[in-house]
């Protein structure tokens, strides 16, 4: 904790001396940027860009860890279905974010709905991966042993199997919520009239260094604290049985 | 092709392995058992004997219903309850013990007081514990608590002492005998040590070498109480010479 305490703070001295030196407008230093932090804030025009992009992220991420996790989990249990499928998820893996993006855009219209799309399909064959890593993974004899005392189908999910791949979903949604915000300010810069990648596009064109600095830092303390009191909480109660076991 | 768990009388099994076979790694079948028929009478203690590799757990997977795809027919009784102990203990490590036994109950006895189960077996001071932190011959104690905690028809033990050190084992074959003894409980149950087969079973089918098949079959009719140590080596010697002249024999 020290350790990070210690390592930001040298960060932000960085920072405060280089924009001391530069005294230019391109590079204002931490209290300026502070400054219209707090302003954004009050204005409410700050809360409402990032509850905007954190709706899109929420959405985008859903749908591709769902659909992801099913199509991924079957691909792992049948090679019949993983022998056809594989190829989709070769281009689907090798497209670039962009072309993606820009199909939905021009296919499905600049809308919400071709937005959030987007994201998910980007986020969507790199979920695929792991969740057929995880199928393949299985203990065949927990499985079994789930069969020779009859399980009903539903307690099979969620005590036999669900345990069993909760690491590569938990790998998954991790890596996932990285990619997807990222992918979220990149549709929104070019489609959305909101959000925080709509607003960086425009401090863009005004040469708005505090205003980008600003949001880009809310962001990542957003994500961060999501990071904090959601997903690792979720880890730590998924896998307290780990800590026991020497 | 064959038909698993069709009706039959009592709670007696009856199973006829005509034919399984594997594919070997170059795709050339291999008959593992060939014209194997076993009948358990009700409340009876079968032991599987035979050298390893003979198919023995494979005659258990059928039995249990795991394996399908053989020639032949296993009758079951129409409404029957089977428990199984692997050779591992094969426990939900994310699962505590008595969660781990309370797992596999039967909606009607999803309620069921178990603590004289789990007394029996000496589980009491563990029933809070996950399989990670629990040594082999406890980890096996709760496969067996498991599988009675069900109250099963029919009981299927695949080598469950193996690999514990003799005290421990021999505790725990009491304590099975226990519970075999009190819940009239069809059991069968693989072994390689002729030893432990004369101690528990009533009933003894020998298996032979690839293509298995049962060369040897002896009902032992003295009580279990009364199977001292030197009645148990000299039954087992007995056998012992018996399945020699039995493999001089021509087929």
């Amino acid at each position: 904790m020290l350790a990070r305490v210690l390592s930001l703070s040298a960060l932000l001295a960085i920072w405060f001396l280089a924009a001391a030196l530069a005294h230019s407008r391109l590079l204002p230093g931490p209290l300026a940027v502070a400054g219209g932090l707090l302003a954004d804030i009050k204005t409410g025009e700050l809360p409402f860009e990032l509850a905007c992009t954190l709706a899109r992220v929420a959405a985008a991420f859903t749908i591709a860890l769902i659909l992801g996790s099913v199509v991924g989990f079957l691909m792992g249990q049948s090679s019949d279905f993983n022998r056809y499928a594989d190829p989709w998820l070769i281009i689907l893996i090798n497209l670039p974010a962009l072309v993606t993006i820009i199909f939905a855009y021009i296919w499905i219209g600049l809308n919400e709905t071709a937005a959030i799309l987007a994201v998910a399909l980007n986020k969507l064959p790199n979920m695929m991966v792991v969740m057929r890593e995880g199928a393949r993974a299985l203990d065949p004899k927990l499985d079994d042993m789930a069969s020779a005392f009859r399980l009903p189908f539903a307690s099979r999910i969620r005590h036999v199997i669900l345990p069993q791949i909760a690491p590569y979903l938990a790998a998954g949604a991790r890596s996932g919520l990285s990619i997807i915000w990222k992918l979220v300010l990149v549709v929104e810069l070019i489609g959305r009239p909101n959000g925080v990648g709509f607003v960086m596009g425009s401090a863009f064109q005004l040469f708005d260094m505090t205003k980008l600095l600003s949001y880009a830092i809310s962001f990542v303390v957003i994500m961060l604290v999501i990071e904090h009191l959601v997903v690792q909480p979720l880890e730590q109660h998924t896998f307290r049985w780990r800590r026991q076991s020497a | 092709m064959n038909s698993t768990h069709s009706g039959g009388d009592g709670k007696a099994l009856e199973l006829r392995i005509d034919r399984k076979t594997y594919l070997s790694a170059d795709r050339v079948p291999v008959d593992v058992i060939r014209g194997l028929t076993l009948r358990l009478g009700a409340g009876e203690f079968g032991a599987l004997i035979g050298p390893s590799g003979c198919g023995k757990t494979t005659v258990l997977r059928i039995v249990a219903g795991l394996d399908t795809d053989f020639t032949g027919e296993c009758r079951w009784p129409p409404e029957h309850r089977l428990g199984v102990v692997f050779q591992e203990p094969c426990l939900l490590p994310w699962r505590t013990v008595d969660e781990n036994i309370r797992l596999v109950l039967p909606p009607d006895r999803a309620k069921a007081d178990l603590s004289d189960l789990i007394d029996t077996l000496g589980l009491s001071a563990h029933r809070a514990h996950y399989p990670g932190e629990l040594s082999l011959g406890l980890a096996r104690r709760v496969a067996i608590a498991r599988a009675f905690a069900i109250e099963p028809d029919f009981l299927l033990l695949d080598e469950p002492f193996v690999s514990l050190d003799e005290a421990v084992a021999a505790r725990l074959r009491e304590e099975l005998m226990t519970l075999t003894a009190s819940r009239n409980v069809t059991t069968l149950m693989v072994t390689h040590d002729l030893g432990e087969a004369v101690q528990l079973a009533d009933h003894l089918f020998f298996l032979s070498d690839r293509p298995s098949r049962v060369v040897l079959e002896r009902r032992l009719s003295t009580v279990r109480a009364q199977r001292t140590d030197t009645f148990i080596r000299s039954t087992a010697e007995e056998l012992r010479s018996a399945l020699l002249v039995e493999a001089a024999a021509p087929r």
